[in-house]
């Protein structure tokens, strides 16, 4: 009898010291979250590696029961593919003559910065987010690959997400259908602005929010392609996010919202293209004198290659 | 000793399911909640210490592993953890109704509790979409994964219940 009652009172005590603990922590974690980075690679090394060999064996298990699948439809589709490949050569050869064009004008331009000129790393997706509230999810390389917090994520043709943290290992990616997710962009064709929000609400349609679009000439229609904005502090400018669906005028009349489509399928996402370039935010002297704080702490050497 | 390693053990290995294996039991992409049933089945088979430090500790991990603030599942699971170990010698440990019930009370508690801290905090009021798209479902397979997941936990806890008594006798 009194061994049950000395454990109900250790047991709240154990409580109420935990409970605070864990507010202590949360609170931590708000106001600065790389106040616990350290702890997380910890835990990272340690579990990382079984993650790892886990979804490769799902990835080998995978590849087994592809293999099994007929083989009269793989040859009914290698036939599809060679007609595909015909018209692509053709098409190839049209783009090569329209890109030494494009790379003569760019030349003039002296736009040295592109797309493609970016340097990427290929990752695996190795785990998802423990709920079924968030979409984050973890890949195999980490900082020994070159990639650090805020490189750009893309699948395919398109943005996948941002890298919210890494270690030597791994990073976790926040996708941009995470509810938490806001991507400034813009139209590519108009270069009108707005903002592109992941919302749950949305995400069994594959579409993601668009708001606040300023579009004053009414230039901007349904099925425009929108990009990575040349604004943004943390992603790169021009990477493809998807197509407008849907178009709508706020109340205020001012701004724009609608959905858009992404280009990049999130349901069945295995392989990432990691970019490990991140954007360098470059504040003006007088930035500096105004001691504004930016996301990206790298205004250093773009300030001497501007002078 | 034997109890603490299996302990620790059982936590990361549910840990490992919730995020990485289970990717591939997702049904219509929700998965079930592996961890409030282990919390309240600690809590009903060792008690209300056993379930409040198994939930911390599996919470912890997990908050650990992603972005966001550290600390909420720990909290939330350490909390179902020690209710369900109000019902630790009240009701049969060998019944699964009882941890049935249970579970069902801490997947919804720890759901609405997620949807209000991280959702309705940040404007998005649809609780009904939510309820229908997330918690309800999450609801269904978690308590489908009880019926099996508990009998395992339940077999492995009589193992080492009677490993305990053996080494007291030896001691004695």
């Amino acid at each position: 009898m009194r061994k049950d009652k000395y454990q109900n009172t250790s047991a709240k005590t154990i409580l109420t010291l935990l409970t605070v603990l864990c507010v202590f922590l949360i609170g931590v974690s708000i106001v600065n979250s790389s106040a616990l980075a350290p702890v997380r690679n910890i835990v990272g090394i340690v579990v990382m590696p079984v993650q790892k060999g886990i979804s490769q064996l799902g990835r080998y298990l995978g590849s087994i029961s592809e293999n099994v699948s007929s083989s009269s439809e793989l040859r009914a589709e290698n036939e599809a593919l060679k007609q595909q490949l015909d018209i692509l050569t053709a098409e190839n050869s049209e783009l090569v003559l329209d890109k030494e064009e494009l790379s003569r004008l760019r030349e003039l331009l002296e736009l040295s910065e592109t797309y493609a000129d970016y340097k990427t790393t290929g990752a695996h997706v190795i785990s998802k987010d423990s709920g079924n509230w968030f979409s984050t999810f973890t890949i195999d390389k980490g900082t020994e690959d070159g990639i650090v917090k805020d490189c750009n994520v893309i699948a395919g043709s398109g943005l996948v997400g941002i890298v919210t943290d890494a270690g030597p290992g791994w990073a976790v990616v926040r996708s941009i259908i995470d509810d938490n997710s806001n991507v400034s962009a813009m139209v590519s064709n108009t270069s009108d602005t707005c903002i592109i929000a992941g919302n749950l609400e949305l995400i069994d349609q594959g579409s993601l929010n668009l708001v606040k679009l300023t579009d004053e000439d009414n230039k901007v229609h349904v099925g425009d392609k929108v990009v990575t904005s040349n604004i943004s502090e943390k992603y790169l400018p021009g990477i493809l996010i998807g197509y407008i669906s849907q178009l709508n005028n706020d109340a205020n009349n001012l701004t724009k919202s609608g959905e858009i489509t992404p280009v990049v399928d999130f349901k069945h996402l295995q392989e990432v293209l990691v970019i490990l370039e991140t954007k360098n935010y470059v504040a003006s002297p007088d930035d500096a004198k105004n001691q504004i704080v930016n996301d990206v702490d790298v205004p250093a050497p773009a300030a001497e290659e501007d002078a | 000793m034997k109890r603490k390693i299996v302990t620790g053990i059982l936590i990361i290995v549910t840990v490992l399911l919730q995020c990485s294996v289970f990717q591939i039991f997702e049904i219509a992409s929700i998965k079930p909640n592996l961890m409030v049933i282990l919390a309240v089945s600690f809590g009903l088979m060792r008690g209300r210490l056993s379930g409040l430090l198994v939930g911390f500790a599996g919470g912890l991990i997990m908050d650990l592993f992603y972005p966001g603030q550290i600390g909420i599942n720990a909290l939330l699971y350490m909390w179902i953890g020690y209710a369900s170990g109000y019902c630790y010698r009240i009701f049969y440990d060998d019944d699964i109704k009882t941890p049935l019930l249970l579970v069902t009370a801490g997947d919804l508690f720890y759901s609405i509790s997620r949807y209000i801290l991280t959702f309705l905090l940040r404007g998005r009021i649809h609780v009904l979409f939510y309820l229908r798209r997330i918690i309800i479902p999450e609801l269904l397979y978690t308590i489908i994964a009880t019926l099996v997941v508990y009998h395992l936990l339940y077999r492995i806890n009589l193992r080492l219940n009677k490993s305990d008594k053996r080494s007291l006798d030896s001691i004695a």
